[in-house]
């Protein structure tokens, strides 16, 4: 096949002009895709944190002041079973047995309906969104609703959110529910309207025993860094490849 | 209200459902759409004459249910005028991300592959007809009026090239919605390299067994003779994809305890309390095992066509019933162990809800509906009834 140069100059004109076209589209649309672009104002840098949380079990006294001031700090309905933070009681009685529950996410405390002579050991362990540094929930939604912030914290776009849910099949500890008012995904948001004004967050200013502790990672000097260099620590379901940033002393191995 | 339902220990917010039965016909539905489509490409691609008859038809189907394949998502959506977001901002590591722009490929390839397949009897019936039929026809022709033996001839190639493409995308579609669930980490019912694939071998089966129990009932209703040949050539295939499909569902099976991780109590829980009846009753037995010996029968058969073509449709009607089931136990059965592993739920499906058995119902009947209309505009009976016709005729003259 023969071709002029003029031709030749038109065709490459075209390609030219096409591969510039469809890249500024795609552009556009991966830009778009990303919900939160500007930091939250107010003088706060969301450059300067990376939020960290972690939770002591050997404190935990299972009273549910957390999830009780998580729901009223957050304005989470209190007559449906969403949470944002629960409490779970562990108990290992002596036939082997281990009996988990949380009724009503702990936000009434617990009863004693196993006799304490039947029960081996038992423990509280207080959940909370793990604001993941490679967070499934963020990787599935489809419209990038679900987005981490600079500092750390996974957010949801409710003015974004198609309502698809697949971000709480998605979230393997359950930390997600579906808000019936707004019809979009919800969560923990480590109390992002708190944080960022120095604030803590609603449910580690409840806890009367300290078992929950919040702070700056980039802060070598913040409590959670002095317990992460002192403790031994772990996080739930490492093997999920999640990279929780929430990390947990004296968590039991029964504890998924 | 919820207590009864859990057994165990569930994260607090997953007493609630999330995807409910709506969700459970999105991958039915878009699985007979690709295993319809992939039927017409036995002889519109592997040029299988025998299937010729219902090549055409099989197209028309596939569009129908093609049509209403967004419905259930939509409906179940919690904004559902936001879900044009997926084509306009999606997120690209977002399994789901893609569904729009596949779904919307997908769609032009089938309306493509129809119009040229249909495009001479389109111009006949343009140039035959008056009024607003003639509108119909020259505006579905393109006002294009060339159906000489070599425009034809092009249009026939193009097809063909068409429905090469349209394989593969038939099965990124389908294998697709698979992956939307076996990449799901959190939940080990479904976090399954094999579940794309699982998903193909039983869309392509229950597409076959659309397509033959359709292919009865408007020979049955036009009450014209059936050819045979071809439904005895569509059961074959059947029986084929009946053996891939339960051999990778068994093995994900087999493997899973075999591996016996973490997750197996829970597992073996589902399995035995859970969906027991749905997975090895109506799933394994009545969806697989049945229309396998039925199939297997009817190969040994010889000259009991009626016989014949009941054996089929019933096995046609299991193996529909048994991919259902197979949906349900996938979208359903994943959410009734808990991400805890420690505990069950159950979901009761309600009839009227938004998001319950009577939407369902309705959305299942629509492309049925659709159908009708579109053999209306497009009849594809030619070809379904002339080989019968000329067979007809040479038996007569024999006689």
């Amino acid at each position: 096949m023969k071709i002029s140069r003029r031709e030749f100059a038109k065709t490459g004109f075209r390609v030219i002009i096409g591969a510039a076209v469809s890249s500024t589209i795609i552009e556009s649309i991966v830009t778009n895709s990303i919900a939160a672009e500007v930091s939250p104002g107010g003088g706060y840098d969301w450059k300067e944190h990376l939020w960290g949380y972690v939770v002591d079990t050997r404190k935990c006294i299972g009273c549910g002041r957390c999830a009780n001031a998580c729901k009223l700090e957050n304005h989470v309905p209190f007559d449906e079973p969403v949470y944002r933070t629960w409490v779970e009681r562990y108990r290992v009685l002596k036939d082997g047995e281990v009996k988990i529950d949380s009724p009503n996410g702990s936000i009434n405390g617990f009863e004693d309906d196993i006799p304490a002579e039947e029960i081996k050991k038992a423990f509280y362990v207080p959940k909370i969104c793990n604001h993941c540094e490679i967070a499934p929930c963020v990787q599935v939604c489809p419209v990038g609703a679900t987005y981490e912030t600079e500092d750390g914290v996974v957010l949801v776009d409710y003015d974004y959110c198609i309502g698809c849910r697949y971000c709480i099949q998605g979230c393997p500890y359950g930390a997600r529910y579906f808000n019936t008012e707004k019809r979009t995904a919800d969560k923990c948001t480590w109390c992002y309207h708190r944080i960022t004004k120095g604030l803590l967050p609603a449910c580690v200013q409840a806890c009367p025993v300290g078992a929950r502790i919040f702070g700056d990672l980039k802060d070598p000097e913040s409590e959670v860094n002095k317990i992460l260099d002192k403790e031994r620590i772990n996080v739930l379901k490492p093997d999920l490849g999640t990279k929780p940033k929430v990390y947990y002393v004296g968590l039991d191995r029964e504890v998924r | 209200m919820t207590e009864g339902l859990i057994w165990g220990f569930v994260y607090p917010n997953e007493v609630e459902i999330q995807w409910s039965v709506l969700i459970v016909l999105y991958p039915y539905i878009t699985g007979l759409v690709a295993g319809a489509f992939i039927a017409s490409s036995l002889y519109h691609v592997f040029g299988k004459e025998e299937i010729r008859p219902v090549a055409r038809f099989a197209l028309l189907t596939a569009l129908s249910f093609l049509l209403v394949a967004t419905m259930p998502l939509l409906t179940h959506l919690g904004h559902p005028e936001r879900g044009i977001e997926i084509m306009f901002t999606p997120h690209l590591t977002s399994a789901m991300s893609g569904f729009g722009y596949i779904y919307s490929f997908y769609l032009v390839i089938v309306a493509v592959e129809i119009w040229l397949s249909f495009r001479e009897d389109i111009v006949k019936m343009a140039l035959n007809s008056s009024g607003w039929r003639e509108l119909l026809y020259s505006g579905l022709a393109l006002f294009s009026y060339d159906i000489s033996e070599k425009a034809l001839h092009e249009d026939e190639k193009i097809a063909k090239k068409l429905a090469i493409i349209g394989i593969p995308s038939a099965a990124f579609l389908h294998g697709y919605v698979g992956f939307i669930f076996g990449g799901i980490k959190a939940n080990p019912w479904w976090s399954t390299p094999l579940m794309p694939i699982i998903f193909l071998m039983s869309a392509i089966v229950s597409g076959i067994a659309l397509l033959i129990l359709l292919y009865i009932a408007s020979m049955k209703l036009r009450k014209h003779p059936i050819d045979h040949k071809c439904l005895e050539s569509l059961a074959h295939y059947l029986w084929v994809f009946l053996i891939l499909d339960v051999a990778l569902e068994l093995l994900e099976i087999v493997s899973m305890k075999y591996e016996s991780l973490e997750e197996i109590d829970i597992i073996n829980r589902l399995l035995s309390e859970k969906i027991a009846f749905t997975f090895y009753g109506v799933q394994l037995t009545l969806g697989i095992l049945i229309p396998f010996v039925l199939l297997l029968v009817i190969g040994l058969l010889k000259n009991r066509d009626t016989l014949k073509m009941i054996l089929i449709s019933i096995s046609s009607v299991c193996v529909l019933i048994g991919v259902f089931a197979m949906r349900w136990n996938v979208v359903i059965g994943g959410q009734e162990i808990s991400k805890s592993l420690s505990g069950t739920l159950t979901y009761v499906p309600v009839f009227f809800h938004p998001e319950g058995v009577l939407p369902a119902l309705v959305i299942m009947t629509l492309p049925f509906i659709i159908l009708l209309v579109v053999t209306y505009i497009l009849p594809p009976w030619k070809d379904m009834e002339e080989e019968t016709t000329q067979m007809g005729s040479i038996l007569k003259k024999k006689s």
